[in-house]
């Protein structure tokens, strides 16, 4: 288990308070002026050096990201954007920052505006959590109170101002370009890339988005140094991460440990082991709804980082875990994130639009044991004609959790669904009927 | 995608009223001169809390012509994020998470809470035209499983006698306590804690 000193997140359930007096004791605010003193290119170095990948679900080496940003500022001013449009299901983490250690996430906008030369920063916070949000604004009132942000923010000699923009109940704009979308007041759908944000971004402009998680761990990287953290977790999955476990487990918890923990260990120590014990595991997933689940006999070895979630042909992901028992219908929960896709889905391509629609029936009725033998095939090729046809990666977050169940659960389905096509057609099988006559009239 | 319809009865005009042009004003200062347009999802969420939580026709009309930008614009936002109701929900509107976390830990019980207290079907405003409740994708509450939303506020770690419960006050017009219903601090593993032992209770 990671040692309580190494722990970034001091404050992730609200021991002491979220105000800046105490986290200043915590080290936020300390010595912010000599960080900034070394020079952005130390800053950008030393992120590179700690390894430190996106918290945010793709696990984008985040020193690199920086380093996209123009050197100079052109005509163009250039904008620092945080994604707290926290929506991926089993995902929590971001609230539990922006609830108690605002802190943490305000200087790491400083640090990091200073580092890719942005004046104003604007956080991207998830409608739902308005609440949260509000906590957070005044977070910043205090801080503009204390002039640690404005002009000469907190001594730095460094102009900042951070804005909160609230989303509207839409998954799609935690995707950076459908975020930029939805920061400019229009319907949030994602946009083509090349170019990328980092040159043509926030109205036009170069504009560096970065999760609320990665950006949070800036200044303590930067204070104990990129050494201390690439020492934790293995190389390239370096640091620490605040894992969420949710689902069965006798004790659904937030915490913060070293990467490459193993998955057992997380459900076993922190969250008290799964109900009915770990024998009565299904299957868990490891990284938010978007990964393909993994089933109990590879559990008992995974390590939870972002390369050995890959090799088991999922991801780490948002580090969201649900763990499913074997109370539970595991085609019903996959047909309840498929129905969660088909709904979030921005509409702008086709494969996608339509496609999840499709998934998420035929999940249905393969849950009831309604379809046919030959569906389980072409649920599949529906999966494939969807992944990698689309603008942005929902195509491949909606397609993959239904890979990921007929790749380890396809006996399980066709147990239930033994209909043949050809001898009994007594089911009448709506194969292709527009999602919208199926809708709820008031939705 | 999400079907999304205005309601039929509109009423015939909508302005914001002192309070809400002071708060529009302070909103649209926060965007670069000639980006007024970013302030559109702010000021639709203005128009729906001066309009008892939701946003008449009138009022996407009014917030084109108060930021300069086309009519279908303001609707294309207004119809596109779920957030923004469309039809009236009440002064209580009750948003219950059923995406698989919560599924997995009996949301179906806080269904059927709301299905005996409220209304039958969802999005159906209650006798006293008071509330309505409707199943809604993930809260981004998960290990606070399962959970609601009532307006602003989240209600965590509930099971079907709790719903009861908090419906029954918000049926009688008082304000529930939000928050977890177990006793539990925030995010912490309930009675399992392992971390950060010297903070706790410090």
């Amino acid at each position: 288990m990671l040692k309580d000193q190494d722990r970034i997140f001091q404050n992730l359930y609200n021991d002491k308070g979220s105000d800046v007096s105490s986290s200043q004791q915590r080290g936020d605010w300390v010595n912010t002026k000599e960080i900034t003193d070394k020079g952005r290119d130390w800053i950008i170095n030393e992120i590179k050096e700690s390894q430190l990948r996106g918290r945010g679900g793709a696990g984008f080496p985040t020193g690199l990201k920086w380093s996209f940003a123009p050197k100079e500022v052109g005509s163009r001013p250039h904008y620092l954007v945080i994604n707290g449009d926290e929506s991926e299901p089993g995902t929590c983490k971001d609230r539990d920052i922006l609830r108690f250690e605002p802190h943490k996430l305000i200087e790491g906008c400083l640090i990091a505006s200073y580092a890719v030369q942005a004046h104003v920063c604007y956080i991207y916070i998830r409608g739902e959590y308005f609440v949260d949000g509000q906590k957070l604004q005044a977070a910043i009132d205090e801080a503009y109170e204390k002039k640690l942000l404005g002009k000469n923010a907190a001594g730095t000699g460094w102009d900042l101002d951070i804005y909160i923009h609230y989303g509207a109940g839409a998954y799609i704009c935690g995707e950076e370009t459908a975020l930029l979308e939805s920061l400019e007041g229009k319907k949030g759908q994602p946009r083509l890339k090349p170019p990328f944000p980092a040159l043509i971004g926030l109205y036009g402009c170069p504009t560096i988005i970065n999760n609320v998680e990665t950006i949070a761990v800036v200044p303590t990287i930067l204070r104990r140094g990129a050494k201390w953290f690439a020492s934790l977790g293995r190389e390239k999955n370096t640091g620490t991460k605040i894992f969420c476990i949710s689902g069965n487990v006798n004790n659904p918890c937030n915490v913060e440990e070293e990467m490459s923990i193993p998955l057992k260990e997380l459900i076993e120590v922190h969250a008290g082991g799964v109900i009915g014990g770990w024998e009565n595991l299904q299957a868990v997933i490891p990284g938010g709804s978007s990964m393909p689940l993994i089933p109990k006999e590879r559990c008992e070895t995974l390590k939870m980082d972002f390369d050995a979630c890959v090799e088991e042909k999922s991801g780490l992901g948002t580090a969201g875990i649900v763990v499913i028992n074997k109370d539970q219908d595991i085609i019903k929960c996959m047909a309840r994130i498929a129905r969660f896709y088909k709904h979030e889905s921005c509409g702008q391509c086709t494969p996608c639009r339509e496609g999840s629609g499709w998934m998420w029936r035929m999940l249905e009725r393969m849950a009831k044991g309604d379809a046919t033998k030959d569906e389980v095939d072409m649920l599949g090729d529906v999966t494939n004609q969807i992944a990698g046809h689309t603008i942005c990666a929902f195509g491949e977050g909606s397609s993959w959790p239904v890979q990921g169940l007929l790749r380890h659960f396809k006996k399980e389905i066709e147990k239930r669904n033994n209909l043949d096509p050809i001898v009994q057609k007594k089911n009448n099988i709506p194969y292709l009927v527009d999602q919208h006559l199926l809708d709820k009239k008031n939705a | 995608m999400s079907l999304r319809r205005p309601a039929k009865d509109q009423p015939e005009s909508f302005e914001f009223n002192a309070s809400s042009l002071e708060a529009a004003n302070n909103i649209v200062a926060k965007y670069p001169e000639g980006k007024q347009h970013s302030a559109v999802m702010a000021l639709l969420y203005i128009a729906q809390r001066q309009n008892n939580n939701w946003i008449p026709l009138a009022a996407m009309k009014y917030i084109a012509k108060f930021l300069d930008m086309p009519y279908i614009k303001v609707y294309e936002v207004a119809t596109f994020y779920t957030m923004y109701n469309l039809s009236p929900v009440g002064k209580y509107f009750v948003q219950v998470c059923t995406t698989t976390p919560c599924m997995i830990r009996g949301a179906n019980q806080l269904v059927e809470a709301c299905k005996e207290k409220i209304s039958e079907n969802e999005c159906e405003l209650s006798y006293d035209k008071s509330c309505s409740w409707m199943e809604v994708e993930c809260l981004g509450a998960c290990v606070n499983a399962p959970m609601m939303q009532i307006n602003d506020d989240y209600y965590e770690d509930l099971d079907k006698q709790k719903t009861l419960d908090i419906l029954d006050k918000i049926l009688n017009g008082e304000t529930p306590k939000p928050g977890s219903y177990r006793g539990r601090v925030n995010n912490e593993p309930e009675n399992n804690r392992k971390t950060l032992m010297d903070l706790k209770n410090a």
